[in-house]
Order: C-alpha cells, then structure tokens, then sequence
C-alpha cells in the first residue's frame, strides 16, 4: 500500500464548556490514529454528535479557540512534512488550506455567499488561490453544466449547490480532500452522483476522506474505512473487509441495523462526549461485555484496528 | 375506516399544482409507503392529508368523513387525529423549550389536564428511549437523532389514529432510523396505528412498509 499523505497519531480534542457549578469537559475526538493514502477513498462513519466533524476541523485548523488539542498530524508536502497541529495560522491560510488540504463543508449550500452567482464565487477562489485553470475546467471536474455559473445560490437544487461547494474545494487541486457529510440531505440517486464524484477524485490520485452518517453510500464506494463511536475511532480497516466481517461489536450493531439486513437498532443511546465512562465507550450497550475487559486501546492486526479487548477483537 | 385522498390536486402557485389527482388510502393498523424523487411533490402531499394546507379539488376524509373546504386550518378536534414528523428536527423545534416541554405542546394546546400531560410525556417519552436526562435538555444540547425521537413523541402524545412520516429517518444514522421504525411499528401492531411513510429512499420503505405507492415512477 502507498505511504499516507496525511497521518493523524494519538489525536484528543476537548473543550471546556459552561461556567461555575456547569462547567464540564467535552472530550469530542479520543487518541485517534488514521492515515489517509493517495488514490484511496477512506469513509469515517458514526452516529451524529459522534465527534466526525471536530476530527476535520483540528486537520484544517478550524477549530474555537477553547479547544484543547493533543497529538499529532502530518501532511506530507513538496517541501517535507508538515506537522499541522502546530502549524501557525500563517501558514494553515497561506500553504494549506485550498492547495493542500480541500475541505467540503456539510450542507455546502449555506457556506456559499447569497447575493453573488456561483461563477463569481468560483472565479474569485481560483484567482485567490493563483490556480491558473479555467473555470469551465473546474465546473467540468465537479460535473456542473455550465449554466450553473450564471445563478444564484438560493436558485441550486441541494445536489448542485453540494457540487459548487466541491468545485470550490478542488479550485486549488489539493492532494488531500476533506469532505464532511456531502450527501446529507440528498435523495439517492444524488447521493450516488456526488460519492462517485468523490471516487472518481480518488482514483487520479487524491487522497479522500468522506464523513458520512450514511452507512449504505459508504459501503459502496470507500476503499477504506474507520468508524466512530463517542469519539474514539473504534475499528478502521479496508472496507471490503470491515463491512463484510466486522470485528467491531458496534460496527456490526450498525450494519445490523441497514435496512436490508435486519433492520434492528442497537440498544441504548451513545453516551455524552461531557461524561464518557471509564474504558470503553461501548460496554453499556454491547452484546459481548461479559466477556471483555473493558480495554478501549486500539489493537492492530494486519491493516485492521480494532478498539476492543472481546471476543472479536482478540 | 381510513385516512383518504380522493382526486386530491395540490399546490402553492396558481396553474401549477405539484399534485395532481391523487388517490391513496392509509387503512389503520398498516404502514403504507410513498415513494418518489427530490421535488416531486411528496411533501405537499403529506401537508394536505395532515390538513395543513387546503386541496385546490379532490378530497380529504378521515375515517368516512370527509374534511370540507377550509381557508387557513382545519379544525383542530380532526388535526389531532393526524400526527406528523417531520425530515428537519431543528426545523420543527423551538430551541427555547425542553424536549420534554416540545413533547407536551400538542397536549397543552388541546387544554389536557397538568397531571395528565405529564403521566403522557413520560409514557411516550419512555416508548421513544428518551432517558430522563435528556428530557431536562434544549435541542441545542443533543443530536439529530435525539431530537427526532422527541418529535416522534411530540408525534404521538396526543394518540393520534394516523401519523404522517415525511422522510423522518433521512437526516439520522442506520441505528436511529431503524429504532424510530421499531417504535412506530409497534404502535401499529399495537393499537392499530395507520401510517404513511414517505421518503426517497426505496429500500427503507421496501423494509418498513406493508405496500409502497410510487404514483411519480
């Protein structure tokens, strides 16, 4: 396998929130380890308020000032590797945001500006970036006809303001792509569109990270993937693997719960990022706690991870 | 016995109705799917039959009775009987109240006694696995997932004979959309609940739904 472009190691994100007798500590990303590869398509997975989102902004520097990150992440660039956690503002604006990294923002249409047209938006992005492609070239990558340049945001359907947020996202041609829930919302056949899309970026070369609560669309096009659960990356692997034989009791809970195969929730409710138990995240509402230690760290096997001291795991 | 649509034409703009003589019948104690694309009209559909908005012609009778002309809003005594959830939780909630004040507005608006609004909220509360501590919660401080289970609650705390879900599950994961099912099934085996479950999704409904309607395909 290619060496990773992106290698995130040992990340925690916390916040603290409230005031006096209130105040509690959100823990939103738990020690996550994950390497996005050139050409491969990684999916991360999980229920919403997972801490899916928080994992993207840390990457791209985007995260509140209140925010507590620990750990590292390294973004192989031209010139050496990048250590972003520690990269100041400067340099996250000026080298990698748009040119290195891409991010596609959940729900796009609401990041687009109102009152100017799509085209005007694109063609500033372009000229910001110095990227010296056409337009009509940028449109054609995000598969947009090119009457979608003379409108207005308000006058999108949900499926073309996704793709305008994808163009503007690729106006720099990053090796890296960001992409945070870009089907929510969509009917399926959009949803197919616009992953395809993504796959189809990967197969020239990028690396893509596609954040999804959407089981199914990740399951059809991810290379690799790695699920969230209360805000540990609980299981990562190839996707063939993981969705055909999941060792993840909470991965198979989810895959249980698809409609074509069982259609049966996993019991309870995740637990609050601001009071997660001791060890692992997932005892209270798995099958197989009898018969575990209770261990959460990650264990590795082959190109798996597993965070699970069960029956599966072992 | 049924919640009917009789050549129902629908729509917003005058000359272009979005639905155009439709029939369907949602007979109770079943789950009756409506499938179609983005934009096809589903959900002006699902706001006539909950007689939220008015049929330019055609029909809408709840069990026989058929619901005669109104300008603004049906009465209320025939709304209660239709519960509906909506695809947007953050869209159909007032951030400044409680789950638990959300689940209990449908009931306060038909006057239900302090007491027995409560003894309810709990009941469907507990029926949609909204734990004590959340129901103490804003929408600001919980998920999608958990704020649709309040809606569904909302939903149901006035016992409706029919619900109308409009793409419920489209915003939430595989596991939270296949515990809301679980939770309006039961009401549908258990006291004979009707359902119209309307969504793009043709696979949810092919597993949810009894017979699935595609009037668009």
């Amino acid at each position: 396998m290619s060496a990773p472009v992106l290698s995130v190691r040992g990340l925690d994100v916390a916040f603290r929130v409230g005031r006096g007798a209130r105040a509690r500590t959100v823990r939103a990303v738990t020690g996550a380890d994950l390497d996005l590869r050139p050409g491969r398509l990684t999916a991360l997975v999980g229920e919403s308020g997972c801490g899916k989102s928080v994992l993207t902004e840390a990457l791209t520097g985007l995260l509140p000032a209140t925010a507590a990150v620990r750990g590292s992440a390294t973004l192989s660039t031209p010139d050496g590797d990048l250590e972003l956690l520690d990269a100041p503002e400067s340099d996250l604006r000026d080298r990698v945001r748009g040119r290195l990294l891409g991010l596609v923002p959940q729900s796009a249409a609401t990041h687009l500006t109102p009152t100017r047209t799509v085209g005007a938006q694109l063609r500033e992005t372009l000229a910001r970036l110095g990227a010296g492609i056409p337009v009509a070239e940028l449109m054609e990558r995000a598969a947009l006809p090119r009457h979608v340049l003379e409108l207005y945001p308000h006058e999108l359907s949900g499926g073309q303001a996704q793709r305008a947020g994808l163009a503007a996202a690729l106006a720099g041609d990053p090796p890296v792509l960001l992409a945070d829930e870009p089907t929510a919302g969509l009917d399926r056949p959009l949803v197919e569109h616009v992953t395809a899309l993504l796959a189809g970026l990967a197969d020239e070369g990028r690396a893509v990270l596609l954040i999804t609560h959407d089981l199914r669309a990740a399951r059809d096009v991810a290379d690799d993937v790695a699920v969230m659960y209360a805000s540990r990356l609980v299981e990562t692997g190839p996707a063939a693997e993981v969705f055909t034989g999941p060792w993840h009791p909470y991965t198979a809970g989810l895959l249980g719960a698809l409609p074509d195969a069982g259609f049966t929730p996993v019991p309870g409710h995740p637990p609050e990022l601001s009071a997660l138990p001791p060890g692992c995240p997932f005892a209270p509402r798995c099958p197989e706690r009898e018969r575990c230690s209770g261990d959460p760290e990650p264990v590795r096997h082959g190109d798996r991870t597993v965070s699970c001291s069960g029956p599966v795991g072992s | 016995m049924s919640l009917r649509a009789d050549a129902v034409t629908a729509g917003w703009r005058r000359g272009r109705p979005v639905v155009d003589r439709v029939d369907l019948a949602v007979p109770p104690g079943s789950v009756l799917g409506l499938a179609g694309p983005s934009g096809c009209g589903k959900s002006t559909l699902t706001r006539v039959l909950a007689l939220l908005h008015a049929p330019w012609s055609g029909t809408v009778s709840v069990d026989g009775e058929p619901v005669h002309r109104f300008r603004f809003a049906a009465p209320a005594a025939l709304r209660r009987r239709i519960g509906v959830v909506f695809q947007s939780p953050r869209a159909a909630t007032d951030p400044r109240l409680t789950l638990e004040r959300i689940v209990a507005e449908p009931l306060r608006a038909a006057r239900v006694p302090a007491a027995e609004t409560a003894r309810r909220v709990a009941e469907v509360a507990d029926l949609v696995g909204l734990t004590g501590e959340l129901r103490g919660r804003r929408p600001h401080e919980v998920s999608d997932g958990q704020l649709q289970r309040a809606c569904l609650a909302r939903a149901l705390a006035p016992r409706p004979d029919y619900l109308l879900c409009d793409e419920m599950t489209a915003m939430l994961d595989a596991s939270t959309t296949a515990a809301l099912v679980s939770v309006v099934s039961a009401e549908v085996t258990g006291r004979g609940l009707g359902v119209l479950a309307v969504s793009h999704d043709e696979q949810l409904l092919d597993a949810w739904a009894g017979e699935v309607l595609r009037p668009w395909s």
